[in-house]
Order: structure tokens, then C-alpha cells, then sequence
């Protein structure tokens, strides 16, 4: 009974003919995610990110000590044990527990780095994609420029005249990597400008402001998320980079990149108070990655598997 | 028929693997040829263009061929080495593509192009294979051979650019030619000017040549014997000169949606496809 | 008809000289343009958003008559368009003050420190394209095998790796552990003084004057970070390869060389790679300019004395001229870089056409 619902229900959802905006909209959700969920790596991907998503929601049941108070007298520099599974900091905290707490350090640096910086480019994107002319020009070559500058050493510039701190890190991130967002939103913008329905919505004697707003941008959304996923890696990457040079999150925060600078100190004799951070990281940024293709190749399946 | 055989191609097969399963885009092809001009008529999809590179040897890697003879020259195709069968290719077999702005490689001089087939199969000095290849761009009625040499394909017409791939796969003299669409991507003002050349090419030098195109028209004024593909198969093999006395109703369908001069034609014809033609 | 086409080949060739010098005219203002952007951001940084730049430079210790004439010599008084002509005219003669820390001028130090990260990168460019090109070739000729799947973790890897963890690591296993490489720093201690460098790049230098020992130490001291840049490099040198490769074998042209009965390696490394070469040149510039920007923060882990460790160590020392003395010299080399790659790619490419 149960197999025959399924096999109506997929049916329902691959039908030539939906017969109502919802079910083409369900259809087609349903086709991307089968393309999505037949790549193994993605799914890896979109593991790793849950995970970092229910730790960072739980880490108060997740960790079992203090990530800032640690124990001075009798648990400096442990190596990894039982206790203390990735073993315990210079001032005696436990780097599992501060590894937990991190991840809501990198969750909250990449989002608000997307939440800053999607919209500008989508703004910018949008309006000279629509506007055309020399706004079009003035807009796009202010995003080239930004696109030509070595965007790690502007955000440190940045960061050293804003003064440390992981929102200081934040805002240095966000204004150094909103063009692409604007060269994508452009792109999608010419391809639907001159189409009829945008003429039709003209001619109801639509504004600008609200043609650019409910029609050119949704159309953006999906290919900036793709953009934006594929490099969140390279937000917690460069965070990460401001933290290990001092300049990120301030101790005693337990963002792993900062962690990763305390560690630097004891590399050669307790090499673990870097290394469980560092592989924090990795595996982050990896799993971002990793869903960021799936996501591109399920979506447009134009860019094929480059 | 003149001469002696030079292909014979018995129940040809190529298989692709697909997500839904094995499909068949040739199934069961067969006849010979001798030194002379055979056309395969088809839709796109009815396998024609397949069968060609089957003879080849450039199917894709993931496909398979099998056939119960595939001979050329007396030589098994199937059962010799890559190695031998690729000595053949551009050889004593060559292959002229449908469009010369993407058939020729974009970076590379038409002129080093056309010495890369040579000296790839024959030992000659550089000198000697310049000479060659300029009288081979003038064979194919390039009227200045020396500076088209220096050119790269994008810098010549559509027009140009064909000849000198035929130039480029004539060059070593070889015995079987198979043309794939060569007119099909040409201004309609050049393609007759092409065609001639290979024509007289074909004819000077005695070739056997495989005509595939979708054009029956074209393919009647200009081969001696045609065939006629549906599905990946064989509907009817049938001279030229007879076309107008075809019995398959397929080809029948195709003749019928030429059009001519001084006739009304309202409705237009449409193609008749039925599925026991491809069983 | 063949005349007429004859004709047209002629003025393509004409065509190419002003689709060359167009391209030319459009890289100035864009190199200009690009330029004074960059000055502008760095105008920004240092002169807007500090609360006040005097006491950037000066600490707030300093006494109330030293701000003030401070104050005038920044021209801090004048309008900030005037300020910023003052700031565009001396940054243009390599003019980026004094540097707290050093006290030296900000552009000597560069001077100085410069050619080790050139150094760095550059062998890190190398390492990265001799073993990413064929390793993305081979991953596009075989896709799907075992070689691609392996050059798609390899460089996913270095997507997501932090290049300062991977350099701790790295030292603990390969100096710490197995010695096989020298401590961080440039070179060691005993050659710091007998060694007199020409060029500033130390391999170079050591080969020129046979001096085989401080060669041997020299690469010691550099292959661990080159190696690491030559990674990051490397996972993306590969990625476009394969990608790049992967599109051109799709090419019918790649069809008419097979029917030519060239060998599979004629085709794939004389025909396809060749078409690839050209936005590969791109590639390779645009990894060469990431590789200067990484090394800021290899350098802080190797101890390398290059314009990465400059900027860390004026970051610390709040020393403002020198830290954006430095963004100003990578970003132009930076800069400098993608442009010429881009100028390069309309050069090498046949094809290139006006527009």
C-alpha cells in the first residue's frame, strides 16, 4: 500500500503537466535534490554543516567543561585522554569544550559576513544590471577594482585601522568580498531585463525601485546562494587567518583561529592544543565546500562538473 | 558497382551505456563499398553519423561496437590493435567533419594542420611536407596557398576553412574517405563550390567515399548508391539513379518532402514514423 | 568568390593590430583606474577611520605642540579631496611616511623585505603548476578514475585547509621530528653574516657565487612554506586544468585529430592542452597573485622575512604607515598581475578580436 502512495506521490511530483504553481515548484525542488542527493561528496557536505549547526545549538549539553575558565592548577597542557579528549590548553581548558563553543564563532562569522555582504553585491548588481548606461559602467568598474585587490591583506588593513575584534573581522570580510555577488546579480540581470514580462510589469507602470526589487532579484537568489556557499570555505578560512594573527575574535573567545595562535607557542612539545582546531577548520570549510558543488551541480546543470 | 570491395560492413553495432540502460544507436548496419560514392541518408538520431565513426574507430570510449565483419581491405578492423587501426586512420582512411570553425583546431596555423597528418604517417623532411601541403591547399582551389598556409582557421571564411580540412585529410593519399555533413554548416553559395572540389578529388584519385547526410537530395545528384537509415537501422539501400522507384515508404516519406519548382505544396508533407520500420 | 575572401583574410590582419592596441588603451585606464582605488582604500583606512590619524601615528602620549605641527604636516588641516592629491602624489614616488618601528622610510623596508616573498611565491607558482597541470590533465583525460578522484580530494583539500595550521604541522613533523628541514627563519645564523646576497633571492644568489653550502641551507630553509604555497597552488592550478581540459576534449576539433590518427598523447597534450594553454596562462598569473597575498600569513608561521611578516609584525606594533605601505606594494603587484595576465591571455589567443 505504502510503495503504491510513494510511486503516486513521485509521479505527482514529475509530472510533464503540474497543475498548479505549486506542484511545478515541489516537481522541480524534487528533481534538484535527486541530482543533489545522488552525489555522495555533497551529502557528505551537507552532513558536515548539520553537524556544525546542531552543536553549535547544543553546545551547552555537547561540551563538558567551561570553554573561557579552565583548570590552572591541575590541568595545564594535557595531552589527549579520556577526560580530555583533545587533550587541555595552556590555561588548563579543555579543548574539546572550546572546540564546541567555537563553531558558534564560525557560524556566526559566516553568517553575518553573508547577511552583509550578499545584499550589497545584490544591490549593486541589480540596479546596474537594470539601470544600464553609466551607472551601469561606474557601478561595475568600483567592483572590478574591488575584485583586482588581494582581498586578505585589504581586510587586515582594514581590521588594523578598525581595531581588532571579531566584529571589526567581520565588516573587514564583508566589504572585501561582496563583488562577485554584484558581477553574478549584473549577470542575471541583463539575461531577464529585456524579456516581456519585465516589459509587461513596465507597462502596469511598475517603478524601477519595485521591478528591481520583486522581479529582478528573486531571480538572483538561487545562483547567489550557490556563490555565497561555495565560499563560505574562504570566509572561515580568512576569520580563521585574522584570529591566528591576533586580529579576529579576542581571547578569551574560543574562536578557533585564535586557538590555533595560542597553541603556536607549545607546537613542538603539545602539538595538540593547534592541531584539534586547525582540523576543525578543515573539516568545516570541507564540508562548505563540498556542499557548495553539489549544490551548483544540482541546480544549474549547465556548469556540468567542473 | 566498379572495382574491387574495399569495406564490407556486416551487421554493425554500436551500444551506448546510458542512466536509463543500454541504448542502441546503430543496430545492425551492413553493406560494402567499393571505389565509389555511397551516401547514407538519415534524420539526426538515425545513427549516421555513428556508423562513420564506427568505421573510424572513434566511437567513445564507454560505447561498444561489434559487428560480424568490419573489413576494410581485406583487414579485420576489430581484431587489430589501437595502435594499428589508429595507422590506418588519416591514413588510408580519412574523415571530413561538418563544421570547419569548430573541426580545426583554433590555435594552430591551417598550414602546420595540414604537415601534422603528413609527417604523423609519413617519414618526410619538413621542406618536402611544406611543399606537400601547398600543393594539396591548391588541389582543394585555394588561389594562394603560401600566405592561407599562415593562417589560422578563424581568419578564413566557412568555405575556406572546409577546403583546407579536406586538404588537411587528403593530403596522404588515403583510399576510403567519409564525409560527415561536410556542406551542412556552409553558405548555401559555397557548398556546391565544395562539393565539386571533393567530387573531382574523389574521382582524380579513384577514393571510395561515405557520403552521410540528412539532404537526400543532395546525396542522389551527387553519390551513385545511397542508404537509407531509420532508427539505427538499414530501411533500404537502393542506386541513385532509381531513387524515384524506392519502395520503402520511409524513403518514399522523404522524397515526398523535397520540394520543387512549380509545385504547390499545401499541406506540407510531414515524415511518416512507424515503430515496426526500426523493429 | 576567392578573391573576395582573400581580401577579407587581409584585413583581418590589420583587424588584430587595433584589437591589440585597443587592448592596450583599455589596460591603462583600467591599470590607472585600478590603481587609484586602491590608493583611495588605503586613503580611507588610514586617514577616515581612525578617530584621529595624528594619534595613529603618534601614540596618545605624545605632547599637545608635536600634534598640532603633526597635524599640519599631514595636511590634515586641508580639504580631504586636496589631502587626498597630496596622498596620490606621494604615494606615486613611493613616498608611505616613516615607519614607527624601523624607523626607517616605509618604502626601503619594502625594498628590503620584498624580494624573499617574491622568492617564496615564486617557487611555490613553480612547485604548484609543474606538478597541478599535469595532475588536472590526467584528471580530465581519465574522468573518473582513480587519478580524478584523487585530484579532486587533493585539491578540495586545499580549498579548505588553513595554510598556517598546515605550516605548524608541517614543522613539527618535518624539523621537530624527522629534521629534515631547517628551523624557520631564512637562513641560518652563521650565513646571516658571511653571506652577501645580490638579488635578494638567496637560491639565486648562493648559485651565482657557487656558494653550494648556503644553497644547501637556503633550500632548507624554504622548501617547507614554498612546498605549502605550492599546495594552495597547486589545488587550484589542477581544478582549472581538469576543467579547462575537460571542455576542450569535448571540442570537435579534438574528433578531427583523432581521424588524423595522431597518438592519444599528440592529441591530448598537442592539441587540447595547447587550446588550454591559453586561459591557463590566467590561471597560473592569477595563483601566482593569490600565493603573494598567502604568504602573509606563511610567512608569521615560517619566520620568513618577506613584506607578509612586515605587515604581521607593523599590525602588532600599530606602526599604521608601514601596514598600509605593504597593502599598497602587494596590491599593486597584485594588481599589476592581473592585468598583465589578462593583457597576456588577448596576446596569446589567436582569436583575439576587437570588443
Amino acid at each position: 500500500m505504502s510503495a503504491e502512495t510513494i510511486q503516486s506521490r513521485r509521479e505527482w511530483l514529475l509530472s510533464d503537466r503540474p497543475a498548479s504553481r505549486l506542484q511545478a515548484r515541489l516537481g522541480r525542488a524534487y528533481v534538484s535534490w535527486r541530482r543533489f542527493s545522488a552525489n555522495r561528496l555533497a551529502l557528505v557536505g551537507m552532513l558536515i554543516i548539520i553537524a556544525l549547526l546542531v552543536v553549535a545549538a547544543f553546545a551547552d549539553v555537547l561540551a563538558p567543561y567551561s570553554p573561557t575558565v579552565g583548570d590552572l592548577k591541575n590541568a595545564r597542557l594535557l595531552a589527549p585522554s579520556a577526560a580530555h579528549w583533545f587533550g587541555t590548553d595552556d590555561l588548563g581548558r579543555d579543548i574539546y569544550s572550546r572546540i564546541v563553543y567555537g563553531a558558534r564563532w564560525t557560524l556566526y562569522v559566516v553568517i553575518l559576513v553573508a547577511i552583509i555582504a550578499a545584499p550589497i553585491g545584490l544591490l549593486v548588481g541589480t540596479v546596474a544590471g537594470y539601470a544600464g548606461g553609466w551607472t551601469d559602467t561606474i557601478l561595475m568598474r568600483v567592483t572590478d577594482i574591488f575584485l583586482a585587490f588581494p582581498k586578505l591583506v585589504l581586510a587586515l588593513a582594514f581590521v588594523a585601522a578598525l581595531g581588532p575584534g571579531i566584529e571589526n573581522a567581520v565588516l573587514a570580510i564583508a566589504i572585501t568580498s561582496w563583488p562577485p555577488y554584484a558581477r553574478i546579480a549584473r549577470a542575471e540581470t541583463l539575461t531577464v531585463r529585456n524579456s516581456d514580462y519585465i516589459k509587461a510589469v513596465q507597462l502596469m507602470g511598475a517603478s524601477p525601485f519595485r521591478i528591481v526589487l520583486r522581479h529582478i532579484m528573486p531571480l538572483c537568489i538561487s545562483s547567489l546562494i550557490i556563490r555565497v556557499t561555495l565560499d563560505m570555505a574562504g570566509i572561515i578560512l580568512t576569520a580563521a587567518g585574522l584570529g591566528f594573527l591576533g586580529l579576529g575574535a579576542q581571547p578569551p573567545l574560543p574562536e578557533w583561529g585564535a586557538m590555533i595562535a595560542s597553541g603556536r607557542r607549545f607546537i613542538l612539545d603539545q602539538w595538540w592544543v593547534a592541531a584539534a582546531p586547525g582540523a576543525a577548520i578543515l573539516i568545516v570549510s570541507l564540508g562548505f565546500n563540498l556542499l557548495g558543488d553539489g549544490l551548483r551541480d544540482a541546480l544549474d546543470p549547465r556548469s556540468g562538473d567542473q | 558497382m566498379s572495382g574491387d570491395t574495399l569495406l564490407e560492413v556486416d551487421d554493425l553495432r554500436v551500444t551506448f551505456p546510458t542512466r536509463t540502460g543500454l541504448v542502441q544507436a546503430v543496430r545492425g548496419v551492413s553493406f560494402s563499398l567499393g571505389r565509389e560514392r555511397l551516401g547514407i541518408v538519415g534524420e539526426s538520431g538515425s545513427g549516421k553519423s555513428q556508423t562513420g565513426r564506427a568505421i573510424m574507430g572513434l566511437t567513445p570510449p564507454q560505447a561498444e561496437v561489434s559487428a560480424k565483419k568490419l573489413a576494410f581491405g581485406g583487414i579485420d578492423l576489430l581484431s587489430i590493435s589501437p595502435r594499428q587501426r589508429r595507422s590506418l586512420r588519416g591514413n588510408r582512411i580519412a574523415m571530413i567533419l561538418q563544421d570547419p570553425k569548430y573541426s580545426l583546431d583554433p590555435v594552430m596555423t591551417i598550414g602546420r594542420q595540414i604537415i601534422e597528418t603528413l609527417r604523423t604517417h609519413e617519414k618526410v623532411s619538413k621542406a618536402e611536407a611544406r611543399e606537400r601541403a601547398l600543393a594539396m591547399l591548391q588541389a582543394v582551389q585555394i588561389r594562394d596557398p603560401a600566405r592561407v598556409f599562415d593562417l589560422y582557421p578563424h581568419e578564413v571564411s566557412g568555405g575556406m576553412g572546409q577546403r583546407a580540412m579536406i586538404a588537411m585529410m587528403l593530403v596522404t593519399g588515403p583510399e576510403l574517405m567519409i564525409a560527415d555533413e561536410p556542406t551542412s554548416a556552409l553558405d548555401v553559395t559555397v557548398q556546391l563550390d565544395v562539393l565539386k572540389i571533393l567530387d573531382k578529388l574523389v574521382a582524380e584519385r579513384g577514393m571510395g567515399l561515405i557520403f552521410i547526410s540528412h539532404d537526400l537530395r543532395l546525396v542522389s545528384s551527387f553519390c551513385d548508391r545511397v542508404v537509407v537509415m531509420y532508427a539505427g537501422k538499414v530501411v533500404e539501400q537502393i542506386k541513385a539513379s532509381e531513387l524515384r522507384d524506392a519502395q520503402h515508404p520511409y524513403t518514399r516519406g522523404l522524397l515526398n518532402c523535397m520540394p520543387r519548382i512549380g509545385f504547390e505544396r499545401h499541406p506540407l508533407p510531414v515524415l511518416d514514423r512507424k515503430p515496426e520500420w526500426a523493429a | 568568390m576567392s578573391v573576395a575572401e582573400n581580401q577579407a583574410a587581409a584585413g583581418r590582419g590589420s583587424a588584430r593590430a587595433v584589437a591589440i592596441l585597443s587592448s592596450l588603451g583599455r589596460f591603462l585606464v583600467v591599470a590607472v583606474t585600478t590603481y587609484l582605488g586602491l590608493l583611495a582604500v588605503t586613503f580611507f583606512i588610514g586617514r577616515v577611520i581612525p578617530i584621529d590619524p595624528v594619534l595613529a601615528v603618534l601614540g596618545d602620549r605624545a605632547p599637545t605642540a608635536v600634534v598640532e605641527r603633526t597635524r599640519r604636516e599631514m595636511g590634515l588641516d586641508l580639504p580631504w579631496i586636496e589631502q587626498f592629491y597630496l596622498y596620490v602624489k606621494a604615494a606615486l614616488r613611493g613616498d608611505f611616511g616613516t615607519s614607527v618601528l624601523t624607523t626607517n622610510p616605509v618604502m626601503a623596508d619594502i625594498r628590503r623585505v620584498f624580494p624573499a616573498t617574491i622568492e617564496l611565491a615564486t617557487l611555490g607558482t613553480i612547485i604548484g603548476a609543474v606538478i597541478g597541470v599535469p595532475l588536472g590533465v590526467l584528471a580530465a583525460v581519465k574522468r573518473g578514475s582513480l587519478i580524478d578522484q584523487i585530484a579532486r580530494v587533493v585539491g578540495l583539500i586545499g580549498y579548505s585547509v588553513p595554510i598556517f595550521w598546515l605550516g605548524l604541522l608541517g614543522l613539527v613533523l618535518f624539523y621537530a621530528k624527522l629534521q629534515w628541514i631547517a628551523f624557520p627563519a631564512r637562513l641560518d645564523v652563521v650565513y646571516e653574516y658571511t653571506f652577501t646576497p645580490i638579488t635578494g633571492f638567496y637560491l639565486l644568489d648562493a648559485a651565482i657565487q657557487g656558494q653550494w653550502d648556503v644553497f644547501h641551507d637556503a633550500w632548507r630553509h624554504i622548501v617547507l612554506p614554498a612546498a605549502l604555497l605550492g599546495y594552495l597552488s597547486l589545488a587550484y592550478i589542477s581544478r582549472m586544468t581538469r576543467s579547462f581540459m575537460l571542455n576542450e576534449l569535448a571540442q570537435e576539433y579534438i574528433v578531427a585529430a583523432r581521424a588524423k590518427g595522431l597518438s592519444e598523447t599528440r592529441v591530448i597534450w598537442g592539441h587540447a592542452l595547447r587550446n588550454a594553454a591559453v586561459p591557463m596562462v590566467t590561471v597560473i598569473a592569477l595563483s601566482y597573485a593569490n600565493l603573494l597575498e598567502g604568504s602573509v600569513l606563511t610567512e608569521t608561521v615560517f619566520s620568513w622575512p618577506g613584506i607578509g611578516l612586515y605587515i604581521t609584525n607593523s599590525l602588532q606594533n600599530a606602526d599604521m604607515n608601514a601596514v598600509l605601505g605593504g597593502t599598497i606594494a602587494i596590491g599593486s603587484v597584485f594588481i599589476a598581475i592581473n592585468l598583465l595576465s589578462d593583457l597576456l591571455y588577448r596576446l596569446l589567443d589567436p582569436r583575439t578580436k576587437a570588443g
